[in-house]
């Protein structure tokens, strides 16, 4: 067992544990930082896969600036005990069932996929995932996307502000 | 790596998102949730994009195959900031009217 499987199976246990974490705990501070954990799970998955730059990236906005975000949201409003209040078993139990369902019925499918035989992914080499070649690809082929989603970015700010600001 | 394994990762965390999307009441963490399915979709992009680049390398050792499935995560977390700071906005927003921020008080949406 070489190093790059050991880290794989290292980093999908650990992203699989944090995000059933996020899901069974009652504070949503604690949500909140298992999910960072499973964003620096992510994070390692990139790296192992030598997306350096998605690495970074996924780093800085999801991990620094959304989840501090959700933290001061979550802390604005003081929700001790508000989470979940009454218990509602057969809900939750249908949601479960409902889930695991999808989950064995994809998983078969893929597992049958005769396209997926024999395909591997090239960890720990190749050079598309450096920020060379993906900055000349989004400033040269991909340059209007990227100017259209500054527009999208001035418009998500003026609406968080008006929708958020006191009447 | 075989490419099925990330698709299973990526599967099971996706569902643990959706699982958490249908059980979860606190409007907080179903967004949360949403947040895991997206991340789980950009692994699988991620993966399948090396897997294209593994496959053309054979051929052309100066191919950059693969390259747009890694610009399309850049800007699916592009989307997902803009769509996160609208929704805290508006979860903020639903807090201040009803003191709650749970969404069985949401079924109700005209008072």
């Amino acid at each position: 067992m070489s190093a790059i499987q050991i880290l794989f199976w290292f980093l999908s246990g650990l992203a699989l544990v944090s995000a059933i974490m996020v899901l069974i705990s009652k504070n949503p501070v604690h949500s909140v930082l298992w999910l960072v954990m499973v964003f620096f799970a992510i994070s390692g998955h990139y790296i192992l896969m030598n997306a350096q730059f998605l690495a970074i990236v996924n780093l800085i906005v999801y991990a620094g600036a959304i989840m501090v975000l959700f933290l001061f949201v979550i802390m604005l409003m003081n929700l001790d005990k508000t989470s979940d209040p009454q218990k509602n078993w057969w809900m939750k139990l249908a949601g479960v069932i409902s889930g695991g369902c999808l989950l064995m019925e994809m998983a078969t499918l893929v597992r049958q996929a005769a396209e997926m035989k024999e395909k591997t992914v090239m960890m720990k080499e190749g050079s598309i995932g450096l920020i060379g070649n993906l900055g000349k690809l989004l400033f040269s082929d991909y340059v209007v996307p990227f100017e259209i989603s500054s527009v999208l970015f001035l418009s998500a700010m003026v609406g968080a502000v008006v929708i958020g600001k006191k009447n | 790596m075989p490419i099925q394994y990330y698709i299973l990762l990526a599967l099971t965390l996706f569902s643990i998102g959706i699982v958490g999307v249908l059980t979860r009441r606190n409007a907080i963490i179903v967004f949360m949730c949403i947040e895991l399915m997206l991340n789980a979709v950009n692994l699988l992009l991620v993966a399948f994009s090396k897997m294209q680049y593994n496959l053309a390398f054979t051929n052309n050792k100066a191919t950059v195959a693969g390259s747009e499935a890694q610009l399309f995560v850049f800007f699916i977390m592009v989307v997902a900031a803009a769509e996160v700071s609208v929704g805290l906005a508006i979860i903020v927003m639903m807090y201040r009217n009803v003191h709650s921020v749970d969404v069985n008080f949401l079924n109700r949406l005209k008072n």
